[in-house]
């Protein structure tokens, strides 16, 4: 439910920290990266270049793209030397 | 009670070292300068415990003013003029966010042509940025106006500006009846944040983006603010005239009651309109003024009470609106006067724009005029003082 002025902080503020991860800014995406598996080095390019820290690690190793934040800027696939990444139009 | 001569910004100096914030971050420009440079050599002298932030423009001054009030300190600084004009951006961030920081202001015209002298150009071009304003007519009513504002925006959570006019104030030796340090720290007590960055166990997000779903809503709490806060305005004055036997409202009647024939002012003019109004009525002039004070917010139900029952009103306009329509006082009190049943008659004058002289026989020929226009009506709705044809 969004809420009325009445019952908002003073201030524009919001009353905690690290509130940009409520803010889900994968709806902006017109490409989506899509991450083949089986050509990736684990190089870990896209993880270093991607402005948005959509890149998802485990073990050092990728495992896929976090869509609640990925803008599809298309820079992973841009800096990838593997051709892991193809950019998808999103619909 | 100690008195001192002093000029106008000496006393905004002073006053700003009695409140002793925790940060000032300003830039010298003129004619405030001496404020800025007197505050700083309290500084250096150990005398306040502010920090002093250094800046590279008046953007900057009122950027890191914004950081500092935000992590829940007591915040001032001085400006003037283009230095006003180049903190535009931060007024509204400021104001939107909440901020209590104060301005020591002194009036000065925007170029171009360049000029540093006084006109009401600067803060008018502000008024719609969230911040109250205070016209100060002299020095004393500008002292004691600084510790009015920093209390009355540590209540409401909004900035405030308080002015004088440039030269004709700020350069002017007056005497003032100071207040104790003590007395001024007890008036003011201590300050209490809604929020503060250093308080690290309490994490707030400021500054977030807020788009078609919420910025409609934080503009009408910020616009809420401002409609309330005119009472508070009213009862730290009064506060104020209890404890130190001056008083101050949003603004000011100079033997207003009987008189049907009236001049509007703001700033130092008025001072010259009281001598003016003296002489009128020795004329036989039912002559009398009204004093803007507070300028923002802009006290239209009082004013329209007022001066209802007028005969004629005539506006003192130091700048003008470029709307055509006259200048931004005179548009205001005539649209405040839309909603009475009379509907006063009422006529703009704009004056002493850059700086130029305006006399007490200048406003003797404005109250002169007016006993034609009760008569034969208004003849010319705007027209202008001192200005060669």
């Amino acid at each position: 439910m969004k809420q009325g002025w009445k019952n908002l902080p003073i201030g524009c503020i919001i009353e905690k920290g690290g509130s940009s991860r409520d803010f889900k800014t994968g709806d902006w995406r017109k490409q989506k990266p899509e991450f083949i598996k089986d050509n990736c080095k684990n190089c870990l390019l896209c993880y270093i270049n991607c402005p948005d820290g959509a890149i998802l690690i485990e073990d050092n190793e990728m495992i896929g793209i976090d869509y609640d934040y990925c803008k599809g800027c298309g820079i992973c696939q841009k800096v990838c030397t593997a051709n892991a990444i193809e950019m998808k139009s999103e619909r | 009670m100690r008195m001192k001569a002093l000029t106008g910004n000496e006393a905004m100096a002073e006053a700003m070292r009695q409140i002793n914030p925790d940060v000032v971050a300003a830039y010298p420009i003129t004619p405030a300068t001496e404020i800025v440079q007197l505050f700083s050599s309290f500084v250096a002298d150990g005398r306040v415990d502010t920090e002093f932030v250094a800046v590279e423009s008046e953007h900057s001054a009122l950027s890191a003013c914004i950081g500092a009030s935000s992590a829940g300190g007591r915040v001032m600084t001085s400006t003037s003029s283009q230095g006003l004009a180049l903190m535009h951006e931060m007024l509204y961030i400021a104001a939107a966010l909440r901020l209590p920081i104060v301005i020591c202001e002194t009036n000065r015209s925007l170029s171009a042509p360049i000029n540093i002298h006084c006109d009401h150009s600067d803060t008018m071009g502000s008024r719609e940025s969230g911040w109250m304003h205070i016209f100060a007519e002299e020095s004393q009513e500008a002292y004691d106006s600084i510790f009015q504002a920093i209390k009355i925006a540590e209540r409401a959570y909004l900035p405030m500006i308080v002015s004088i006019d440039g030269f004709i104030i700020s350069h002017c030796m007056q005497r003032i009846d100071m207040l104790e340090d003590k007395e001024v720290q007890d008036f003011i007590g201590e300050y209490k944040p809604h929020h503060s960055l250093l308080l690290t166990d309490k994490p707030y997000t400021i500054g977030p983006l807020s788009l078609q779903d919420y910025f409609f809503e934080h503009k009408r709490q910020e616009i809420e603010a401002m409609m309330q806060v005119a009472p508070i305005i009213e009862e730290v004055g009064k506060e104020f005239g209890e404890k130190f036997s001056r008083h101050y409202g949003l603004f000011e009647e100079y033997k207003l009651d009987d008189a049907d024939n009236v001049i509007i002012a703001a700033g130092s003019a008025a001072g010259t309109a009281k001598v003016a109004v003296d002489e009128a009525r020795d004329k036989g002039m039912k002559a009398g003024l009204l004093r803007i004070r507070v300028m923002r917010p802009f006290p239209y139900r009082e004013i329209q009470k007022t001066l209802k029952n007028k005969k004629i009103i005539s506006v003192l306009d130091r700048s003008d609106s470029m709307s055509t329509m006259g200048g931004p006082l005179f548009i205001e009190i005539r649209a405040a006067l839309y909603d009475t049943e009379t509907h006063p008659p009422i006529c703009d004058y704009i004056y002493g724009l850059g700086g130029r002289e305006m006399d007490v026989e200048n406003i003797l020929s404005v109250f002169e005029k007016g006993e034609i226009y009760k008569k034969k009506g208004v003849e010319k709705k705007l027209a202008f003082i001192g200005v060669r044809e």
